[in-house]
């Protein structure tokens, strides 16, 4: 197959998902529903243990760290749900296909929309726990102002790498079983060596080598400006560059193996 | 292509690598890799030709059966036909609306219940609203699951977890049917109202591919048969004469 056609088709993988996203709409909301069919509360437990979480890590390591609840409070709210997405993200990734094996096996489907459905649970799960920021927010009568508005440059940039994460390393991880544990163990030591628990000023003098952690500067977009703060040029720049890189990489997989992907279910 | 042809398989190969326990693992390419094994690792790689030089077409209103024994490749072909796997050479044009039974079991979850089953069906056939409504409907009156309907697939009794997939397969009416023979599977107890609508639905396609072992359903369905040994094709001609070959063959 030449490279033209791969592209060709690759686009219309992607088309197509997006054509269905009525489907991804209504898998990610079955699979909401399914996840706490029977329990009262719903998804709403999330919430719930999310905000427990988030008032008791807030208290103790306030205390630790000796900073006011009300300079730590917001920071690590906000830090708890973003990570807890982006780490659901990057853990469901790896099954984007496999767990849906059977449907690959038995129909033409366009690859692009399980990434759509993957994406759209976990914006569901993320809708409920931005309750508990809210929450604080309100709480502490803090208001980060118009920066805030800078979050909408960050969301783009989400987005784009949450499907092109989903397209990676499901394809990868239907190739080759043995990449999930390995991408949870790297999530495990990713969590803390970035700054979601702790502060990147607590750093010192060795902040300045955060940028390299692309998983600080894409949390840094978009908590910065909710925190009333601008993001500094290079954090932008890293979020960029590595964005670019992962989409690049992406791509450059799902070329070669849409066509392949039936054959490793 | 001409026209009224609907399907067009031209030297059509077909290689299956076989991803068993070991074979899979990074460690095992890891290992290969770093010993400088890892072109002959891949030479070694297990590949199965499941299909190779598969040459046909169909022409609008031609029913076509694949036999032959099983492994022959007839549901890798059909799997091919339906765009599920990419050939490696060759290549297959396909003109219409097309609806695979392969599966029974495709988006019928357990645990969701009757309609948000009959939902998914439909968005994973891509119909518009109006059309889910009209199949919610459809399948809804033809499987008697009235005040079931709302329930988890779960707790149905097993004849109306039959009735439920039964209806959701044979709902769809594409012009390019192509269906495994795990649908005709134990039809001899089957309602003659699910028999009257699996035959409308086989009539009201344009062209049909069928692959099974019961001859008998084969003469009365198709009017071609294509018969696979192998791979590769052994004869393709005249349902009857095929299938007496065939028989002949086997016996």
């Amino acid at each position: 197959m030449t490279l033209a056609s791969r592209h060709r088709f690759a686009i219309a993988d992607m088309r197509e998902g997006l054509r269905l996203w009525r489907l991804a709409w209504s898998l990610a909301w079955l699979d909401i529903r399914l996840r706490y069919r029977g329990s009262m509360l719903g998804p709403f437990w999330l919430t719930i243990s999310t905000g427990v979480m988030v008032a008791s890590l807030g208290v103790l390591y306030s205390a630790l760290f000796k900073m006011s609840l009300r300079e730590y409070l917001p920071f690590l709210a906000l830090s708890q749900v973003l990570w807890a997405f982006l780490a659901t993200q990057v853990s469901e990734s790896c099954a984007v296909f496999t767990e849906a094996e059977a449907v690959i096996r038995s129909v033409r489907m366009s690859f692009f929309m399980f990434a759509i459905r993957i994406l759209m649970r976990n914006v569901l799960v993320l809708a409920h726990n931005i309750c508990v920021i809210v929450a604080v927010f309100l709480f502490l009568r803090i208001w980060p102002g118009a920066n805030a508005l800078v979050v909408v440059l960050a969301l783009p940039l989400w987005i784009a790498n949450a499907l092109a994460l989903s397209m990676l390393l499901g394809g990868v991880c239907a190739r080759f079983r043995d990449i999930m544990p390995i991408v949870n163990s790297v999530m495990q030591i990713a969590f803390f060596l970035t700054p979601v628990i702790w502060k990147p000023e607590q750093l010192g003098v060795h902040a300045r080598w955060l940028p390299l952690n692309p998983f600080f500067d894409l949390l840094e977009i978009v908590r910065g400006p909710l925190l009333g703060e601008i993001p500094p040029l290079s954090i932008w720049a890293g979020a960029l560059g590595y964005s670019a890189v992962l989409c690049g990489l992406s791509w450059g997989f799902f070329l070669r193996a849409r066509g392949r992907i039936a054959f490793w279910m | 292509m001409t026209v009224g042809t609907m399907i067009e398989v031209q030297d059509l190969s077909l290689l299956f690598p076989l991803y068993h326990g070991n074979s899979r693992s990074l460690k095992k390419l890891l290992i290969a890799a770093a010993s400088g094994r890892l072109a002959e690792d891949k030479q070694h790689r297990v590949m199965v030709r499941a299909l190779s030089g598969i040459n046909f077409s169909l022409k609008s209103g031609e029913r076509l059966g694949l036999i032959g024994s099983n492994g022959a490749g007839k549901t890798t072909l059909l799997r091919v036909l339906a765009g599920i796997y990419e050939p490696v050479t060759g290549t297959v044009r396909v003109n219409g609306t097309l609806n695979a039974l392969l599966d029974p079991s495709l988006g019928m979850n357990l645990e969701l219940t009757g309609r948000e089953n009959i939902l998914l069906r439909g968005l994973y056939n891509g119909l518009s609203k109006p059309q889910l409504k009209a199949l919610e409907d459809d399948v809804i009156e033809f499987a008697e699951l009235s005040d079931f309907i709302d329930l988890p697939v779960r707790i149905y009794s097993a004849g109306m977890v039959v009735r439920l997939g039964f209806a959701l397969a044979t709902a769809i009416r594409p012009q390019i049917l192509l269906m495994d023979e795990w649908f005709l599977a134990g039809d001899a107890g089957f309602l003659e109202k699910a028999r009257r609508r699996m035959e409308e639905m086989v009539r009201s396609a344009d062209t049909f591919v069928l692959s099974t072992h019961n001859n008998a359903i084969l003469i009365e369905w198709c009017t071609r048969a294509l018969w696979l040994d192998k791979g590769r094709i052994r004869a393709d001609g005249p349902v009857r004469d095929v299938v007496a070959r065939y028989v002949d063959a086997s016996s």
